[in-house]
């Protein structure tokens, strides 16, 4: 027993001292994630790429569907926070017009004209959290409307703003991630679950199963399947009908995960015990064998949702996905398709940002939480 | 041996089965059958189709028998080579693809030799010096490479190129390439278009393998036999090269059958943003017109290559890892 503790004492400061003796499993975790710097930082950006999920339509403050055509492929425009000395944050006047000699658009901003940001200013209406009827935002204009004064990101062709364009993607795009990765997860310990219990036939069977799904390239298969969703289906459907694609292969990893852990567990003494004390199927595998290998499942499963991202965003990037007028980090993205658009605009490439900031952060945390998922190993 | 080729190869034959009939059941998904978007096409060019011909044509595609019925037809057509017309092109399915599937391959097998040529001196350097300002930059590397899909880093590297150099860096061929057909001069230009988007699909599996041989070889070099080649005074390049880097490469070769079909799946929509002439671009444009039997011909073909790659790859691993050879089976 004490060679097992070891690597605990090592891992955690000598003050701790013997606290490690009776700290539950999940204190000795998080002792141990604490640890992984990059996890943590991973972990707060997490919270804060979801706070913003939450808070999109407060964050945002223009209409992310509102087109305003005298603003199309408008530049990122840039905040001054000063104004002579003191804190004054506010932007100037912007005016479109066109070129006469290549009949490209310029804009030409007004220095004289400087107009303040409020926080907490009144802007379009929306419910928060889809119950609660406002129309405060984070910042806005006093007078005239957001959408024809702040452009933080600039505009797309069509002149929507990319901000709040990109605050609304980024709640679909990270809710579907979770949302398929619900799925996966249900699919994966199901099919993992009876592999791991039954063994023989079962087992081989969902194996070969998942060796065959596994070695079917995914992107064309399903953009078959996407393609192949009715036209006519609300938003609403065609979100759940992708997240069920994206899981169809989604569950093979964490059925692997948990069928490797059932293998192993299902030899340890406690599981004996357990077994000749009388206890049920149900409850050995309930009480005593998902307790014990939850920390692997969640490790996994944060490892799965970045795979879930992108399949969303590539899907929608290829317009199989997430249709227009809904908004996703594809449907943006879809925006800066051809050479010719981002030549133009390269603001429009902007949405990669938090794509790949989000998956760096996953993917630290789930390093991170698989370490920490066996506070006894080295 | 035997008996683990003969469980890779029925294996190999089950997947593309299983892949079949996924192809085929994106083919049946759109409302309506073959006929009625035939009858449709017809009518926008001003031809109308007779009753009786629309009825030919359903006995023809056995459309009035049930499903499982019109799969064997579609199979056994596909056996004799006839993949059936595409709606769009009005040409043969295999005449549309053409070279496509071939470039492809090209592109794809590219990647993964980039992928093993690069990977395999990475990931030694990484292990063998852990922990240094190398070590840390591949890992830095390493970690952006996994976080960003290729299509992305396929359409910055497109502006970048663009912006920095006035480079357009789409497309395998130069302009006078196109259409012509293949000689020595038109394969040397596919040579010199290939690196970059090569370079592009390679990357997530590099990043991928990088952390695989790291690990795998710092497990190796911390065991006793390691040791005890060192203290006999072997040079410490023998050491490494010999011993535990071979132990170290068997994961890694099997790995491959994963990493093929993710090379491939990748390649369909980098091909779309650098306007590549190899399937991708032409599976969505089928998928987009509901050009069903084009569309479900090119998951299946991509389908079947995978498998045959997966397969070859079967058989590497046979080769590297003499236990598989003497035993049988995992």
């Amino acid at each position: 027993m004490t060679e097992r503790i070891l690597p605990v004492e090592a891992a955690i400061a000598p003050e701790q001292g013997e606290r490690i003796f009776v700290a539950s499993q999940w204190q000795l975790m998080w002792w141990r994630f604490r640890k992984h710097r990059l996890a943590m930082i991973g972990a707060v950006a997490i919270i804060i790429f979801y706070l913003a999920v939450i808070g999109a339509d407060f964050i945002s403050y223009s209409d992310p569907e509102v087109t305003e055509a005298n603003f199309s492929q408008m530049p990122p425009q840039p905040v001054r926070l000063f104004d002579g000395g003191a804190f004054r944050p506010h932007v100037l006047g912007v005016k479109g017009a066109r070129d006469p000699n290549t009949f490209k658009r310029v804009f030409q901003t007004d220095p004289n004209v400087k107009i303040p940001l409020r926080f907490f200013a009144r802007g379009y209406k929306y419910e928060f959290l889809g119950i609660i009827p406002t129309d405060r935002h984070l910042i806005g204009v006093d007078e005239g409307r957001a959408e024809e004064t702040i452009f933080l990101l600039g505009t797309d062709t069509l002149g929507r703003d990319l901000w709040s364009r990109l605050m609304a993607g980024t709640r679909v795009s990270l809710t579907i991630g979770l949302v398929s990765v619900a799925l996966s997860l249900f699919l994966g310990v199901l099919f993992g679950g009876l592999s791991g219990l039954y063994g023989g036939a079962v087992d081989t069977v969902i194996q070969r199963l998942i060796e065959i799904l596994r070695s079917i390239p995914t992107i064309p298969l399903w953009m078959g399947l996407a393609a192949g969703l009715p036209r006519n289906w609300t938003v609403l459907q065609v979100y759940f009908a992708i997240t069920i694609i994206i899981s169809l292969v989604g569950w093979t990893e964490l059925a692997r995960v948990v069928r490797g852990r059932f293998l192993a567990l299902r030899e340890e003494d406690f599981v004996m015990a357990a077994e000749l004390s009388g206890c049920s199927q149900w409850r050995i595998i309930f009480r005593h064998l998902v307790p014990s290998f939850m920390s692997h499942i969640i490790a996994a499963t944060t490892l799965a949702l970045p795979v879930m991202i992108i399949s969303e965003t590539s899907l929608s990037f290829l317009g199989l996905g997430i249709r227009p007028p809904a908004i996703s980090w594809g449907v943006l993205l879809q925006d800066a398709q051809s050479l010719q658009s981002v030549a133009l605009s390269p603001w429009l490439l902007i949405p990669a940002i938090p794509v790949i900031a989000v998956i760096l952060a996953f993917n630290f945390v789930g390093d991170g939480l698989r370490d920490a998922a066996d506070p006894y190993g080295v | 041996m035997l008996a683990y080729l003969a469980q890779r190869f029925l294996l190999a034959i089950l997947t593309v089965w299983a892949v079949s009939v996924l192809s085929f059941f994106i083919i049946q998904l759109p409302a309506g059958d073959y006929v009625d978007a035939y009858i449709a096409l017809q009518r926008e060019t001003g031809t109308l189709v007779s009753r009786q011909e629309a009825e030919n044509l359903r006995t023809q595609y056995g459309l009035d028998q049930p499903v499982y019925v019109q799969y064997a037809k579609w199979v056994a057509l596909i056996l004799q080579g006839n993949f059936g017309m595409s709606m769009e092109w009005r040409r043969p399915v295999l005449e549309v693809i053409g070279d496509r599937l071939a470039l492809t391959i090209v592109v794809s097998v590219v990647a993964l030799l980039f992928t093993w040529a690069v990977a395999l001196p990475i990931g030694i350097y990484s292990a063998v010096r852990q922990y240094s300002f190398g070590d840390y930059i591949f890992t830095f590397v390493g970690f952006f490479g996994l976080a960003t899909p290729s299509f992305l880093l396929a359409l910055v590297v497109l502006y970048l190129a663009f912006s920095l150099f006035g480079a357009n860096i789409g497309g395998l061929f130069s302009s006078e390439f196109k259409l012509a057909s293949w000689s020595l001069a038109k394969v040397w230009d596919l040579l010199k278009h290939l690196p970059v988007p090569a370079l592009i699909l390679a990357l997530s599996a590099t990043a991928q393998l990088i952390r695989v041989m790291r690990a795998n070889l710092l497990d190796e070099v911390r065991k006793p036999y390691v040791v005890t080649a060192r203290a006999r005074g072997l040079p410490e390049r023998r050491v490494i090269l010999k011993y535990p880097v071979r132990v170290a490469l068997n994961p890694f070769a099997s790995t491959l059958g994963y990493l093929f079909p993710h090379i491939v799946s990748g390649s369909i929509i980098v091909s779309v943003v650098l306007s590549l002439p190899t399937m991708g671009p032409v599976l969505l444009r089928s998928l987009q017109s509901q050009d069903m039997f084009l569309a479900g011909t090119i998951v299946l073909l991509i389908g079947v290559m995978t498998v045959v790659g997966t397969f070859i790859s079967d058989l590497v691993l046979l080769l590297i890892d003499p236990r598989i050879r003497l035993v049988g089976g995992r």
